[in-house]
């Protein structure tokens, strides 16, 4: 591919650095100091819920928004107050923007002839065929539905290989079905072609199950960044601990070290947290596992008290699983989640008594903040 | 649209059974809406049509001039064509000089407005409207008036020896300034809808796929508001090429178009009636072909 062959075209190779770069409309700042890097050749996420700044970092990188300060580099390149078409960046936007006038192919080849590629033809159905769409390459984009526009907007970005890939909740206008269609695929083809993709979304289920790594963003900051498995099992914040999956959440204090385990008083009653799972080792803490982690029983487990005997709000059953809500004595609610394995039904109806246990192995413990458990879980 | 029947066909789908209407009535409402527009219509523009069709074809009572009887008499049309080619061609020419120029002021002014002017926006959109509050002609008096030779424009240019005939009104400058502007609306209000529709998204995306400014401009906006042009070029020379009042008003005899020929023709020569009628006639029949050819080229019914 001819490369260098547009005016001020920097063809920077390597990992994606933000460097506490800071985006402010106004009084409003979007993006608070953040600094990144992403590994050249991953799948990166970032997450959050809307107005968390994560759309204003996508343009920031794709060079649609300046950052107010701070620095962007691609390798050694510093591509800060660069314009976005001196950029080896490209983007499949939300509403995947492609240009009405334009036939499909004539869409696909547009970056690569601006770029002065002889071959673009080629290159377009190459590109096309990698999203299984040359046979409607005469079409315009008013005849196509809603996912392959979608294919189309991503063989328009991918066809000028660029060094980072950025995709603008590139799912969110396709129902459900198509949605997890496309998240396979846009897998298939990040590992097929190599290139980095940056994938911006609220659907913490559509990064974990594409990312190599996700990132959850909250008022601008970056709250956790890991490994999909990571986020889940070990969320840092409880934002990240509503946000990504759902916690059953619980303030208290911490009271007492029993060997490997810090032990919490949530609500009277004490709970372990493992000590190399809990982000606070003294003072306020706010407890949580994960639905999934806790058990329904209809007899009382060994040695537990009435702490933790509660009463059947709500049976939902969804398929390869019962979700339950149980209230505590201390009138919190919980949710549980039972798979409908190869066992016993359990058979429980709103009004029974049950018991819930965990094993402590799965707790972890996060700084109290309130607010933003509560924003995180009315924000999913 | 007809790759779009294709699709649903080869797909093999079966089409969803049509709810049948409870009431049988239904099925007139809409000719029953279409009704009064359909009458007015009629009424007011396919009778007169027709009525005018057959004035042009009528032929005088020879002796009694003003009088006239049905008749087949293309001899009209042929007057009209001849006698009266200079003032067609002027017309033509004006019309798309003034649709030109209203396009190089319009289109900057619509992007403006569209993509720049922020809480200005509206009262952009007011300043381009606010000019119908007054009667056309009013307007185009007051054009006299600051073109006229001792106003301040005319005087200016004088004195710095920039006017080579030492006027501008009674010259050819004068009407298509004046058509320009009279029209100019028409041509700024379509352009404005269909940059203010368009997706800023894939705008962005121009430059995102390696176009600079003018690139982007050129391959993406000014396409993509082709349907704009195309309204507000059409909405400025069919008027344009009809129009009498700016040659009467700020032309001279040297610069008539055919809406002056036809009004004389009508009010003041005697006789005239017949011509008056084919003159009409074949300025419509120009227009359309013009605008039939242009469609045809420019057209953009292909854009969604």
């Amino acid at each position: 591919m001819a490369r260098n062959s547009g005016s001020g075209f920097r063809d920077a190779q390597g990992d994606l650095r933000l460097q506490d770069v800071t985006k402010s409309f106004g009084e409003f700042t979007a993006v608070d100091d953040l600094s990144l890097v992403v590994p050249r050749g991953s799948f990166f996420a970032l997450l959050g819920p809307s107005g968390c700044g994560k759309t204003t970092t996508l343009r920031m990188v794709a060079g649609l928004e300046q950052p107010t300060s701070g620095s962007l580099f691609i390798g050694d390149t510093d591509l800060t107050g660069s314009r976005s078409y001196e950029r080896p960046v490209n983007t499949v936007f939300q509403s995947y923007a492609l240009f009405p006038h334009l036939s499909i192919r004539d869409n696909v080849m547009f970056g690569p002839k601006r770029r002065g590629s002889a071959d673009a033809q080629k290159l377009a159905d190459e590109a096309l065929a990698l999203v299984q769409m040359e046979h409607l390459g005469g079409r315009k984009p008013a005849q196509l539905s809603g996912g392959q526009q979608q294919r189309v907007a991503l063989a328009r970005a991918i066809v000028n290989r660029p060094e980072v890939l950025l995709l603008d909740e590139p799912l969110g206008a396709l129902d459900l079905k198509l949605r997890r269609q496309m998240q396979v695929e846009l897998k298939r083809i990040q590992t097929e072609v190599g290139l980095t993709f940056i994938h911006v979304t609220h659907d913490q289920e559509e990064a974990m199950t594409m990312a190599d790594t996700v990132a959850v963003m909250n008022h601008g900051r970056i709250e956790q960044m890991g490994a999909p498995e990571q986020l889940y099992d070990l969320p840092r914040t409880s934002f990240v601990a509503n946000f990504v999956g759902q916690s059953n959440l619980g303030s208290g204090r911490v009271v007492d070290r029993d060997g490997d385990h810090v032990v919490a008083e949530v609500h009277s009653t004490k709970v372990k947290i493992p000590l190399s799972r809990c982000a606070v080792q003294d003072g306020e803490v706010t407890f949580g596992v994960r639905p999934e982690k806790v058990r329904v029983l209809r007899a009382a487990p060994e040695g537990a008290g009435d702490d933790v005997r509660g009463i059947v709000l709500d049976v939902s059953f969804t398929g390869v699983a019962t979700q339950y809500l149980v209230r505590l004595p201390s009138g919190a609610v919980w949710s549980c989640y039972e798979q409908n394995l190869d066992v016993e039904p359990i058979d429980l109806r709103p009004g029974d008594d049950v018991w819930i246990s965990w094993n402590p192995y799965h707790a972890f413990g996060v700084p109290v903040d309130e607010a933003q458990a509560r924003a995180a879980a009315e924000a999913v | 649209m007809s790759a779009l029947t294709h699709v649903s066909a080869a797909a093999g789908e079966t089409p969803a059974p049509v709810p049948q209407p409870d009431h049988k009535g239904r099925r007139w409402v809409p000719y029953l809406l279409l009704l009064p527009g359909a009458l007015w219509l009629l009424v007011f523009f396919v009778v007169p049509l027709l009525q005018l069709f057959t004035v042009s074809l009528q032929s005088e009572f020879p002796g009694y001039p003003g009088y006239y009887y049905r008749d087949l008499n293309f001899g009209n049309y042929v007057t009209a064509l001849t006698d009266f080619a200079p003032q067609f061609g002027r017309s033509i020419l004006f019309a798309g000089l003034a649709t030109f120029f209203a396009f190089c002021l319009a289109y900057p002014l619509a992007y403006a407005m569209a993509f720049k002017a922020g809480r200005w926006r509206n009262v952009m959109l007011i300043a381009v409207i606010a000019p119908f509050f007054t009667s056309f002609i009013l307007r185009t008096v007051a054009w006299r008036q600051i073109l006229a030779d001792e106003g301040p424009v005319a005087s200016t240019l004088n004195y710095l020896h920039l006017l080579p005939g030492g006027r501008i009104t009674e010259t050819w400058v004068a009407v298509v300034a004046g058509l320009t502007y009279n029209f100019l609306p028409f041509m700024v209000l379509p352009i404005y809808a269909s940059l203010e529709r368009a997706d800023p998204r894939v705008i962005e995306a121009g430059g995102d796929l390696y176009a600079n400014g003018f690139t982007t401009f050129r391959t993406v906006t000014l396409p993509i508001s082709m349907p704009g042009v195309l309204a507000g070029t059409l909405l400025t020379f069919i008027p344009a090429a009809g129009d009498y009042v700016n040659a009467e008003l700020l032309g001279s005899d040297n610069t008539k178009m055919i809406g002056n020929v036809i009004e004389s023709q009508f009010f003041r020569v005697l006789g005239g009636f017949p011509v008056a009628a084919a003159l009409s006639f074949t300025l419509m029949a120009l227009i359309l072909a013009l605008v039939f050819v242009y469609v045809r080229r420019f057209g953009t019914e292909e854009l969604v």
